[in-house]
């Protein structure tokens, strides 16, 4: 295998991948590995951990397959090869080169760019390109319009031509529960209120950008998720930076996942605070973490930490996994630490009210001390918010750095949010709310099933509206974001970093607002090209079954 | 040949052994100070207490009850029912309330309706984020611009996206706090100069140049940067442009250039700073600004050459991880830009309604004005300071609540005490 700095690097992530059966499960806690002769390994874990769960948890990352690696490594290794002779070429100003380049006056300062640092950018990310950051020029709802480029140079520079790719059902954005759209009683209300109070607050809510209508929706949140009382910021991704600073400081301990998303571990970082990580969704390497921080104390003096703060999300928006939280709320009950869940992806999609994780799994959120979510993917708006218990929320009015240093969030937003909350907790008389939940779980199970049956390799929980699918070789990265586009589907594409340097996937947002014609369309569009592009890598083909999609949902193995 | 003594081959008979015995005995481990037995793991699990997650706030905290307003901040705003002359928010141009703006953020909601629902990379790149990119890039005559969703995430991410660790950064004593948070995230060495002080900047660029000089390998790849704003948010006064760009060339470093309160303030065409003093736009690498002031809206964007801009969009934090602007906030933002286009004589009314406020102010007994007499907001700081910052921050509450009595808006500007590296004194802001 060549020995490539990319794959030097992800080799430490990637090993335990390649070998075969006998490592501990990447789900610590109940994995009946077959330790059977080649690589099989076994799909479904379904755990029932004392009786913590009161549903089934279904979840299942397939190991990749051993050919499938080597081809991968094999891959990059080639484009790096490529990589290093086009930079020769452009060196020596043999190829064309057409990076933008400093100034002439500056050519004598110290290069603001290493040239390594850009080299997956370069000879990489540029010849894929294409796959993202397409610009759309309607409501992203389950169907969009999507504007065409093309490239004349090999996606360094874009041309629109002026046509507009009309009706590409919409796999990628975050639209849950569908809403995301321009008419109906939220975008009136938004409207109105845009009309009136106008869009902009030019202050902070410190001083006085705090409207009636922020108060107002404070009270919502917090009775929607059922807590105490809530707070509310401009932007999700800075409610984690800006909080998490504030809650815990220097002496304190942050135990974070693996996977934790970059908002989280720049608010880890930014506090001054120890930070820990635990394996992915592994409770025992978690309790063996707090163990010996509660044991051993602050490191090299020994003194006690002044609190642990357990950072976990609800959905992880790369595995599609589900945080299991019941255990993690015992485990914290039993060390005395303090749990920050970040329900970015499961506030809205999971529950069968609607109300996030905790619904999902029937707790009291009086165990979970900080619950923070977005308004982006669920709401159709935009922003974060903190909720809790009250002195909890009195210390961020006081201590946030949004409060004092940021803009209040827009008017019409908020009225956005309002309005979409009341619409599912059934406020405003409809059913549309629950209505919309329940197709969601329904799409969800149903397009899950399909693709296990059609024989791809699936990661995450059964229940989560976030799906990955596996891609692995860099080539068909691109390739199968451009066939389906081909096929009118958008889906979104990820490779490396975001994800180890094998794992390159597909990523599917299932929303309530696909009707099950377009799933259809859209699995079969994906099976036409799984077959076109050689991807139906699992082994353990499903026979499809004729039963109803979602028979056997809710059983009950307690007890 | 001869033969080796005896005791030789003893001797070395010894060594061999001794050397054998070394190889194979144990490597020598330090002892561990206490290896705990599983009980008293246990015991210690038990009495461990942590503190409570929030220390408690006291009631009388000025922050936790905020003031409410009800009805659009504009001209005249309506707090905890009175209505007010506004003079608290940071609406330079008027545009809050322009129905013009309102009318296309409407048409755009009519059309995309409120969120994006994605971050840019997935299908949240809308057509008006391209249109307001290059709207922003045409008026500031740079190459490109970058948007970002959220004002006080703008210059916090840029400044971690080129700035890691081992590089240099020089900042002003009095930069804002987002500036702050971006120096903390990007670990990079912090030298601070003073205010406006150019001297004092010039003798840590000298110091740094004799550094460098030790060392020339190390000192051929440390990026090194300055960091100022136009105009000041915590004393509202101008950097001294040119000075800077001179002292740019003759030791090397990259000026980055924050402009949130001299957007669409400054300069004959509201083109900030740069204008205002006339230096070349080329000369400064990055220009920063938030669209929450001047253009009524919401969000940030930077702005400069692609070689320094491009970068961004794929390594900065609040850009790459987070979710787009909502489009009728961008196409707030467009018809503002073309409000200041059409109109540039609104930013000549906003600096003779400065100059007059400014002079009326002047002459209040113990209150001192800070700030240059064209900056459109301006602190009221307290002649003589009793010590005390609580007391000093109550007197001036008082003088607020005064004010709004006779139905005019003022506010205490805000800081977290514990986090500013270098506090202000307690002052109002205007």
């Amino acid at each position: 295998m060549t020995e490539s700095p990319l794959t030097k690097a992800a080799n430490g992530e990637v090993g335990p991948h390649v070998t075969n059966g006998l490592k501990p499960g990447r789900n610590g806690v109940l994995r009946s590995v077959h330790r059977c002769q080649q690589d099989e390994e076994e799909v479904q874990r379904s755990s029932n951990h004392g009786g913590f769960y009161n549903r089934p948890f279904l979840e299942s990352y397939e190991e990749t397959p051993m050919l499938v690696a080597v081809l991968t490594y094999m891959g990059y290794g080639v484009l790096t090869v490529f990589g290093y002779l086009r930079d020769f070429l452009r060196h020596w100003k043999i190829e064309k080169c057409h990076i933008a380049r400093e100034r002439e006056e500056q050519k004598d300062f110290v290069p603001l760019y290493q040239d390594f640092e850009n080299f997956y950018t370069r000879n990489l990310y540029m010849r894929i390109r294409d796959n993202w950051n397409r610009p759309i020029c309607s409501v992203p709802g389950a169907k969009m319009d999507l504007m065409e480029r093309v490239s004349h140079d090999y996606n360094w520079t874009f041309e629109h031509t002026g046509r507009v790719v009309k009706d590409v059902i919409n796999l990628g954005s975050y639209n849950y529960l569908g809403f995301a759209e321009n008419t109906g009683v939220c975008a009136d209300a938004a409207a109105e209120v845009a009309m009136t109070y106008g869009v902009g607050l030019a202050s902070t809510r410190q001083e006085i950008g705090n409207l009636d209508k922020h108060e107002e929706m404070e009270k919502l949140v917090a009775e929607f998720l059922g807590v105490e009382s809530a707070m509310v910021f401009g932007m999700g991704f800075a409610t984690n930076s800006m909080n998490i600073p504030a809650l815990s400081g220097k002496g304190c301990l942050i135990l974070s996942d693996e996977l934790n998303h970059a908002s989280l571990v720049l608010g880890a970082r930014l506090s001054c605070s120890t930070v820990r990580v635990f394996k992915h969704n592994n409770m025992q390497s978690l309790e063996k973490l707090l163990r010996e921080a509660i044991v051993h104390g602050q490191p090299r003096t020994h003194r006690p930490w002044k609190k642990i703060l357990i950072v976990v999300e609800g959905i992880y928006s790369m595995e599609g996994s589900i945080v299991r939280l019941p255990e993690i709320v015992a485990l914290k009950k039993r060390y005395r630490a303090y749990l920050y869940l970040d329900e970015a992806h499961s506030i809205g999609a999971l529950g069968r009210r609607g109300r996030g994780v905790v619904d999902y799994f029937g707790l009291d959120p009086g165990d979970v001390d900080v619950l923070m979510g977005t308004f982006t993917k669920s709401f159709g708006a935009a922003g974060g918010y903190i909720a809790g218990r009250k002195e909890l929320i009195d210390f961020l009015r006081s201590n946030s750095h949004s409060a004092v240093y940021a803009t209040s969030m827009s008017p019409p937003v908020v009225e956005q949010i309002i309005t979409s909350m009341k619409c599912i907790m059934g406020e405003d008389g409809t059913t549309i709310g629950s209505d919309r939940v329940r197709q969601l779980e329904e799409n969800t199970v149903y397009f899950r099933k399909k693709l296990r049956e059609m024989g791809f390799i699936i990661y995450g929980n059964n229940d989560s509206p976030v799906v990955p699918m596996m891609l692995y070789m860099p080539a068909k990265i691109g390739a199968f974001g451009r066939e389906m586009l081909k096929r009118n589907i958008g889906v979104v594409v990820v490779g490396f970093p975001a994800t180890p340097i094998i794992e390159s996937r597909a990523r599917f947002c299932i929303s309530a607002a696909h009707s099950k014609d377009m799933l259809d369309r859209a699995l079969s569009a994906i099976g036409e090209v799984g077959d076109l592009l050689q991807l139906k890598y699992s082994r353990h083909r499903q026979p499809a079954s004729s039963a109803r999609p979602f028979d056997h949902l809710y059983e009950d193995i307690d007890g | 040949m001869e033969t080796a003594p005896a005791y030789h081959l003893i001797l070395e008979g010894i060594l061999i052994l001794w050397i054998i015995r070394l190889l194979f005995s144990k490597t020598y481990k330090l002892p561990e100070t206490y290896k705990l037995t599983e009980k008293e793991k246990e015991d210690l699990i038990e009495e461990w207490q942590p503190e409570p997650l929030v220390p408690p706030v006291s009631k009388e905290h000025p922050a936790i009850t905020y003031d409410v307003v009800t009805g659009p901040p504009s001209h005249k705003i309506i707090i905890n029912g009175k209505e007010c002359v506004n003079f608290a928010s940071f609406n330079f141009l008027g545009l809050l309330d322009n129905e013009r703006v309102k009318e296309k953020a409407l048409a755009s909601l009519k059309k995309y309706g409120v969120g994006t629902c994605g971050p840019r990379g997935f299908y949240g790149t809308f057509d008006v984020h391209l249109e307001l990119e290059s709207r922003l890039a045409a008026f500031m005559k740079t190459e490109e611009a970058i948007i970002y969703s959220y004002g006080f995430a703008t210059i916090a991410s840029a400044i971690p996206a080129y700035s890691k660790r081992g590089d240099i950064i020089f900042v002003d004593e009095a930069a804002c706090f987002s500036i702050q948070k971006g120096l903390q995230a990007s670990r990079s060495f912090i030298k601070y100069f003073k205010h406006n002080d150019m001297e004092d900047l010039e003798r840590l660029l000298k110091e740094q140049e004799l550094e460098d000089q030790k060392n020339p390998r190390k000192a051929r790849v440390t990026r090194k940067f300055i960091v100022v704003e136009g105009l000041y948010m915590n004393t509202s006064d101008v950097c001294p442009l040119p000075d800077l760009v001179k002292l740019k060339y003759k030791y090397k470093v990259r000026i980055f250039l924050e402009e949130s309160l001299s957007f669409g303030v400054l300069g004959e065409h509201g083109k900030g700073v740069t204008e205002h003093f006339g230096v070349n736009m080329d000369d400064i690498d990055l220009i920063s600004a938030n669209m929450e002031n001047a253009v009524a809206s919401i969000g940030g964007f930077c702005c400069g050459r692609s070689f320094v801009i491009d970068h961004q969009r794929l390594s900065g934090q609040g850009y790459c991880f987070s979710a787009s602007l909502p489009p009728m906030l961008a196409a707030a933002a467009i018809e503002a830009l073309n409000i200041m286009e059409e109109d540039p004589d609104i930013f000549t009314v906003l600096r003779k309604k400065c100059e007059h406020v400014y002079s009326a102010l002047q002459g209040i007994p113990s209150l001192k004005v800070v700030g240059v007499s064209f900056a459109p907001a301006l602190h009221l700081q307290l002649e003589r300071g009793s010590g005390s910052r609580v007391t000093d921050l109550q007197r001036l509450r008082s003088v607020v609540d005064y004010c709004l009595d006779r139905n005019v808006a003022l506010t205490v500007a805000r800081y977290l005490e514990k986090e500013e590296r270098f506090l202000p004194p307690p002052r109002l802001q205007a």
